[in-house]
């Protein structure tokens, strides 16, 4: 993994920059949302929204703790929508990001069944999956990732791992020495490595992160045991194919008479 | 069934899977062969148009249309980077569909509607139509109404009837010519919001150092060893400023304090975090001015050699009980001051008498030890519910900023601004910073932090009732009934504004040019002159709700959502014959008859709505809080019907201007006379040049405002813009060039007021020989016995430094800044008072609230038997002010959707509510729901002795637009501050019940 990302919630403000640059970048349309109760919205992944700031209020003793973290897909080297993808739809790129070759994805919603981080996202109208691109298109031609780009604080950083890994290190030895004592880099060791690396001011769970996330069994056992018998893999992308084809003429159906009422 | 070509692959997508299976590896290189899509587009400057960061963000234009917007990577503010509103700047323009496609966003008004009395909806109408009636609604309210002379026979020329309102978000071009227009008219009822947001911030600051504004700027804050955000919530309201925080903390180790009522987005990132009662900011700062004096941590040297803490003051001055000497007791139990008492001793040739020893009892340093000395830690914390530990390691961490060497700055916005002892407030941070020396610092000074993108131009081209373009005092009938009466009061005997006829004259000639000469003292009667009405914001709508304000223009202000009390202002709005709004939405305010529950067949005013353009759809500059004035560019045509303010303007004074020349009417000559030519659309270029100054006899433009003159030789419409488009080839504001080497001054991009120096008061940088105090923050000193360094020294450097030492602030007559200050209507030294509403009495004094602060509506105070809640108002990162742009941008609504109120879990569940639930917050001004935000980031707060809870509430909602919600304003009081009326936005009382 060459390049990779370094996200330090001990400098997010939780300005959403990064959110709606994001949106605004990769031109998707906006959530309906509700105010809940919490500052954080929308409430979930979506094939319109790929990436969101988080919201953890701690109560340490007297004092309150609001921790921001930023999920999204963290590009996983042991990634398990890519080892569960039955038509390879789902690669590494050169960098290291994980990315979805929309013109190869049937629609079968493996990926996002078994992402370790829930942050896949479904288009029923296109019927593929959708998720963070690592603004590929952007870094293939010398730009930052939109994110990394609109983060006033630094907070987001895209450049060379090896140097970010080493910026990581200091911070977090930084933190701990000023009373983060819970002070941490994520994804490091995660999953192999991640292409989203963090540097957490507390555990991750605080930061709207797994504390040990894993690729579950089943997309292992599907990867090394089902996957070779390419046969039933066929027939199950053609179920899944089927199924979502359905789904989708339910929408257009539903679209149609929308219109017309 | 239609079928794309990926949906057939799909179709065959069981054959299509076994192909690709054998290559699991997507085509990298396809990225890459792909240019972005902003490849090929044009990229044209603009400066963001919500905080007055000034951020650049570049609009990229593909077939003449806006199609991606980011943040401007070569801009020295901001560097590329963007909060959410700024990254979300396309969607005032355009949304996406569903299908990903950039459509025009539904909400923009694009034609001109006008709303006939008693109707229930708009009409589409053209412009020639519209500008007609207006100028016919104008000339009638005028005619009607003007005044030749009042009741004293002084002239006077004026009408009282005609209001204006507008506007922090439009261009210093548009402020000039909508001022200009309207004193050609004899308006004199003008203010607009910057009464609102700041107004207490440039008395005080301008009574401490003699200017009103942000004293550094924002990259200076990376210079910064401690900040104190006190007053504001830097991380919300000012995004990206936090870059150059986070730099200071990161590079140099600065520490950052939060002093909030509530745990905000800025105390989640700040090293330390103090609790405090809303209305509570004088006794804080107070405490920590004692705390450094007490504790020897103050700079002596600087006190001595650039404050006034060695000048002898009346010996009668006193202060007893929260009064200062000289109260003169009112019908209503308030006061006003007669200020002998305040006044320096002086000899016989006028020199101020001084004790260099600072030990005599009348000198200001012993005054002030005195005065300060009852805010002991023990107090404050009392008074303030921040706990006594909490505010002494505050108060040690940034009074060790005294130190010499060291810069500490405070950063503060609206909550410090919005109170009946606001100005003092402030007046606390200016006396707090020049006993420890951070004034004149890099790293240091009073950094009052602007909301509104150009809320610090339209403040300079002074689109308020009170001041002319430049912070001339404004022409009143009492003082002023002569040209020579108004130089003899405002023309001070030394400092900088002995210059102050030739600004005035020369504003005279851009206004009316060979019209205005020496026989007729310069067209001094053509301007109007003020009655004795106060004619801010709470007192235009105090007049209107009584029908006396016939007509009122609203240029980008949408008060029945910002007005304290909204209810009341709304109402107020019903009794106007006509309104003309201007904007890009329709906001509450053009739409007031429509409020749901409204009837609007009762309501007989006219409504014009006329479509503005956006920001990126003209021409023009903005001053962000920093003085920085920056050109933004055109990058897209507005739609349809929409203009550009500055032609709406021009156009209407045209019109205007059509009917008076078809029959005159009462005193017509201010209309006709005027200098009134931007060609037939009006360029915002030639305004720029007016307003910069030019020679009258051959029309070059000065060079700055040092050539202004007296004699009508000089044209020009705001001194202190003086050089700002001195070129009309390279003209500063436009100039964009990095600093290559530096501290971030960078004086080659943009302009900064006055003449491009970019730190105030920088003689204070360095000592009285003139050697900087800190040797890694070097900003001028002496080379060879001549001034060089980073910034335009703003001091003599003709004269040796022991010299220019004596008077470093040269904006005051007496040149030494002022830790006393007779200038304040409220007091030399800034005291606490408790807020107009509050639920305890006031430790410090028996005066309970400012006794000087005029109240306009007494039967709606609310006492805390019926209101037991203290509340506070405060703006979100997501939106901005009022919301009407923000709450009509799909991406901003989707991450703040909706409104509500924030309280602690101890108080929800004492009225049984849960997070999420609907409550309702009442006040005797109205009453609005909201979700309820239960969360510990509020917690209740110990005062003297007992529990108190807080209730906090963003005011960015109303009943216009896409996202809705209850106006929190209904609720806030109309009670101003004793030197200008900015209202009490941030403490008062209410209740607070789960909705039924």
């Amino acid at each position: 993994m060459a390049k990779s990302m370094l996200i330090d919630t001990s400098k997010c403000t939780a300005c959403r920059a990064c959110q709606v640059a994001c949106k605004q970048w990769n031109q998707l349309p906006a959530e309906d949302t509700e105010f809940t109760g919490t500052y954080e919205n929308p409430p979930g992944f979506s094939p319109i929204t790929w990436m969101k700031v988080t919201f953890n209020e701690v109560e340490v003793g007297d004092e309150v703790r609001w921790y921001f973290g930023n999920q999204r897909c963290v590009h996983c080297s042991d990634a398990a929508c890519k080892l569960v993808c039955p038509v390879g739809a789902i690669s590494h790129s050169e960098t290291g990001a994980v990315v979805i070759d929309e013109e190869k994805c049937i629609g079968c919603n493996y990926c996002v069944a078994n992402c370790t981080f829930n942050v896949v996202g479904f288009n029923r109208r296109e019927n593929v999956a959708q998720k963070c691109t690592f603004c590929e298109d952007r870094v293939a031609n010398g730009l930052k990732p939109a994110c990394a780009t609109a983060c006033p604080t630094g907070a987001i950083e895209y450049g060379d791992r090896s140097d970010l890994i080493k910026k990581a290190q200091a911070r977090v030895a930084d933190l701990r020495a000023n009373g983060d004592t819970r002070a941490r880099i994520y994804g490091l060791e995660e999953l192999n490595g991640t292409g989203m690396m963090y540097v957490l001011r507390d555990v991750p769970q605080n930061h709207a992160l797994p504390y040990d996330p894993y690729v579950p069994l089943g997309a292992r056992a599907w990867n090394y045991v089902f996957k070779p018998l390419r046969v039933l893999m066929v027939l199950g992308a053609a179920f899944g194919l089927w199924q979502n084809f359905r789904a989708k003429e339910e929408i257009t159906k539903g679209e149609e008479r929308r219109g017309e009422s | 069934m239609n079928l794309s070509r990926r949906s057939f692959l799909k179709l065959v997508g069981g054959a299509t899977a076994t192909a690709t299976l054998t290559s699991l590896n997507i085509n990298v290189e396809k990225a890459k062969a792909q240019r972005v899509r902003v490849h090929y587009a044009k990229e044209v400057p603009t400066i963001c148009p919500f905080c007055a960061v000034g951020c650049g963000i570049i609009c990229h234009v593909q077939d003449g249309q806006v199609i991606n917007t980011e943040g401007d990577l070569d801009h020295p503010i901001n560097e590329g980077t963007l909060c959410s509103k700024g990254s979300g700047l396309i969607n005032t323009a355009f949304v996406y569909t569903d299908k990903g496609e950039l459509k025009p966003n539904p909400e923009r008004v694009t034609k001109v509607l006008y709303r006939a009395p008693g109707a229930s909806d708009w009409e589409e109408k053209d412009w020639d139509w519209a500008l007609r009636e207006i100028a016919q609604r104008v000339k009638k309210t005028r005619d009607e109404t003007f005044e030749t002379t009042d009741e004293n026979g002084v002239t006077v020329n004026r009408t009282k009837a005609i209001g204006h309102l507008g506007s922090a978000v439009i261009n210093n071009e548009e402020n000039y010519l909508l001022h200009k227009m309207m004193r050609g008219l004899g308006v004199i009822t003008m203010d607009h919001c910057a009464r609102l947001c700041h107004s207490s911030t440039v008395a005080g600051l301008m009574a401490s150092f003699g200017r009103g504004a942000m004293s550094n700027h924002w990259i200076d804050y990376q210079h910064a060893d401690v900040f104190i955000n006190i007053g504001g919530n830097t991380a919300e309201n000012h995004p990206v400023s936090m870059k150059w925080v986070e730099k200071a903390r990161e590079e140099r180790g600065a520490k950052l304090i939060a002093a909030d009522p509530r745990f905000t987005r800025t105390a989640a990132v700040a090293d330390v975090y103090a609790p405090q009662r809303p209305g509570t900011n004088n006794a804080f700062l107070n405490g920590m001015i004692n705390y450094a004096l007490e504790n020897g941590l103050f700079n002596l040297e600087y006190l001595r050699n650039y404050t006034n803490a060695s000048y002898l003051i009346h010996p009668d001055y006193s202060f007893h009980e929260g009064l200062f000497s000289g109260a003169q007791p009112l019908d209503d139990g308030q006061v006003t001051y007669d200020t002998e008492t305040w006044a320096y001793q002086r000899d016989e040739d006028g020199n101020i008498l001084t004790d260099e020893d600072m030990r005599d009892p009348n000198c200001v340093f012993q005054l002030l030890r005195d005065h300060y000395s009852r805010y002991d830690v023990k107090t404050v914390s009392e008074v303030t519910g921040c706990p006594e530990d909490k505010f002494e390691e505050v108060a040690e961490l940034f009074c060790s900023t005294g130190e010499t060497g060291k810069a500490g700055t405070i950063l503060y916005a609206m909550g410090m601004t919005q109170f009946t002892d606001a100005a003092q407030g402030v007046r606390a941070c200016a006396v707090l910073q020049l006993v420890l020396g951070n004034m004149g610092m890099p790293g240091g000074g009073v950094n009052a932090q602007r909301g509104e993108s150009n809320v610090q131009g339209s403040t300079d081209m002074c689109m308020l009732y009170h001041l002319l373009p430049g912070y001339l005092p404004v022409i009143s009938a009492a003082a002023h009934p002569t040209f020579d009466s108004y130089l003899d009061a405002e023309v001070p005997d030394s400092g900088f504004l002995v210059n102050r006829p030739s600004h005035l004259v020369s504003l005279f000639k851009a206004y009316w040019g060979e019209n205005a000469t020496a026989d007729n003292d310069f067209a001094y009667d053509y301007h109007p002159k003020m009655d004795d009405k106060d004619r801010s914001d709470i007192g235009i709508f105090y007049e209107m709700e009584r029908g006396n304000i016939d007509g009122l223009f609203c240029w980008g202000q949408n008060p029945a959502v910002s007005g304290s009390g909204a209810k009341q202002k709304r109402e107020g709005l019903q009794q106007l014959d006509w309104l003309v709004s201007v904007d890009v939405f329709a906001n509450e305010t053009a739409t007031f008859w429509k409020e749901p529950g409204v009837n609007s067949e009762g309501i007989d005013t006219e409504v014009f709505l006329l479509p503005a353009a956006l920001d990126f759809e003209r021409n023009g500059s903005i001053s962000n809080s920093g003085r920085w004035i920056q050109w933004r560019y055109k990058a897209q045509d507005p739609p349809g019907d929409c203009k550009p303010d500055l032609w709406i303007a021009d156009r209407i004074f045209r019109a205007v201007r059509d009917v008076y020349e078809d029959d005159p009417g009462p005193f017509a000559a201010p209309i006709l006379d005027m200098n009134w030519d931007y060609g037939e659309d009006a360029d915002s270029n030639k305004v720029a040049m007016e307003i910069n100054g030019y020679d009258t006899q051959t029309g070059h433009l000065l060079e700055s405002f040092a050539h202004l003159r007296d004699d009508g030789r000089t044209a020009c419409g705001n001194w202190l813009y003086g050089g700002y488009y001195n070129d009309v080839n390279d003209p500063p504001t436009k100039r964009r060039v990095r600093e290559k080497e530096g501290i971030g001054t960078n004086p080659e991009w943009s302009f900064a007021w006055p003449v491009n120096r970019r730190i105030l008061y920088n003689r204070c940088s360095a000592d009285p020989e003139g050697n900087p105090w800190s040797p890694d923050r070097k900003l001028l000193w002496l080379e060879n016995g001549e001034w060089t360094g980073y910034d335009v020294p703003d001091f003599n450097t003709a004269i040796p430094p022991e010299e220019s030492a004596k008077a470093p602030f040269i904006m005051l007559p007496e040149g030494g800044g002022r830790l006393f200050s007779a200038a304040m209507a409220d007091g030399p030294f800034p005291e606490h008072y408790e807020p107009w509403e509050s639920p305890v009495e006031n430790m410090l004094s028996e005066r309970q609230f400012n006794p000087v602060s005029k109240v306009w509506y007494p039967d709606m105070r609310g006492d805390s038997d019926e209101y037991p809640y203290i509340a506070t108002s405060y703006r979100l990162t997501e939106h901005y002010q009022t919301g009407m742009v923000t709450r009509n941008m799909p991406w901003l609504n989707e991450i703040m959707p909706d409104m509500f109120v924030e309280i602690s879990p101890s108080l929800a569940s004492k009225i049984g509510v849960d997070n999420g639930d609907m409550v309702v917050v009442s006040s005797p001004r109205g009453e609005f729901e909201a979700v309820a935000c239960v969360t510990p980031r509020v917690k209740p707060l110990q005062i003297q002795g007992e529990e108190h809870e807080v209730v906090g509430m963003p005011w960015h909602w109303g009943y216009a637009g896409m996202s809705t919600g209850d106006i929190a304003n209904d609720v806030t009081p109309s009670i101003g501050d004793a030197n200008t009326t900015i209202p009490e936005y941030k403490a008062f009382l209410c209740n607070i019940r789960k909705r039924g």
